[in-house]
């Protein structure tokens, strides 16, 4: 399938080039829905690739790339299985999400996130399966799930400790705090950053360039140089449905729903 | 090194223009969400600007309870 419309995302091949595009207000929230049409990427990836050589994620909403799981949905399903029952709920979900971070991840294509605004959490962790992150100026990152008595759950841990060490993760995750794309750029994790509005432009220019290259010696090298941390992914679902079963999570994600806080994205 | 007047009045020029307010009417102990009608996600478009602008880093921690411009000069100040 060439082109595909959901009603969370769609994606599109032109001259070699997939664009998977993100759309679901308010910012990209990851829902069950979501999750259903990216296993449906994934599963039409397999056909799409033989015919591309680059895939570009981005966001088509001026707010931002993605604001990470919906937490709205994560509350629902706490108040609906309780405390205990959840986290088994918890794992299959997170088993479904890993199978496609991992997909995206270990994809023979050549991976590029064009972000720009929010990228926090669940959608941080998305940005950070590709190969290239291209930064409009205004993005900022975050992983902000200790505010809620969780650590991210789709794989963020692993992949940003591979791609650019323990320490920067820890100064994320513990302090919960945002950065922006210059902060991003300068530690590595960020390969341009551009003016506002142009990162999609800049990731399909960089697309463009990738189709000069054999593509089996470019899949080769990714593997060469982009392991999948299996255990480590493995050991973050465990800690995960450790963390969710307990009662300061219910109470996080509560707060949060019911916010009328000017600052709730803030830590 | 810019003087603490200066950056003050440098954020609220950046400010009106961002969120297209007129700059006369903003004031610097004013509360910057309800003069800027703004919401958390735009607070960080606004950190964001601020950053890039003056050329720092700024923890949004530190904006915790941050609700007026001039704290949010000295805030920046704090960091030249």
């Amino acid at each position: 399938m060439k082109q595909f419309q959901g009603q969370t995302l769609s994606w599109d091949l032109k001259d070699g080039i997939i664009e998977l595009a993100l759309h679901r207000e308010p910012l990209n929230e990851i829902s069950s829905l979501t999750l259903g049409e990216l296993e449906q990427f994934v599963a039409a990836l397999d056909g799409l690739g033989g015919e591309a050589h680059a895939l570009i994620l981005h966001s088509t909403l001026k707010s931002g790339f993605c604001a990470g799981a919906d937490l709205r949905e994560l509350y629902q399903w706490i108040r609906e299985y309780g405390q205990v029952e959840v986290a088994t709920h918890a794992r299959e979900y997170l088993e479904r999400i890993h199978s496609v971070m991992n997909a995206l991840d270990s994809s023979p294509l050549t991976t590029i996130a064009a972000v720009h605004g929010v990228t926090f959490g669940g959608g941080f962790e998305l940005a950070l399966t590709c190969d290239l992150l291209v930064a409009d100026k205004m993005a900022r990152f975050c992983f902000p799930e200790l505010r809620l008595g969780l650590i991210p759950g789709y794989g963020g841990i692993p992949r940003l400790k591979r791609d650019l060490g323990n320490a920067v993760v820890r100064d994320l995750l513990l302090t919960g705090r945002s950065f922006n794309a210059t902060k991003a750029q300068q530690i590595g994790l960020v390969s341009q950053v551009v003016g506002e509005g142009e990162a999609l432009r800049a990731a399909r220019a960089t697309a463009t360039q990738m189709a000069k290259f054999d593509r089996t010696t470019a899949a080769a090298a990714k593997r060469f140089i982009k392991p999948i941390p299996h255990e480590e992914l493995r050991r973050e679902i465990d800690i995960f449905c450790e963390l969710i079963s307990r009662p300061a999570v219910e109470a996080g994600l509560k707060k949060f729903v019911e916010s009328t806080d000017a600052q709730p994205y803030l830590p | 090194m810019e003087t603490a007047e200066k950056t003050l009045d440098e954020i609220l020029t950046l400010a009106a223009a961002h969120f297209k307010v007129a700059r006369e009417k903003l004031s610097p102990d004013e509360d910057f969400f309800k003069a800027l009608g703004i919401d958390s996600l735009q607070t960080l478009d606004l950190l964001t600007k601020l950053e890039n602008h003056f050329r720092v880093e700024l923890p949004d921690y530190e904006l915790q309870g941050v609700t007026d411009f001039r704290t949010l000069a000295a805030k920046i100040q704090a960091r030249l």
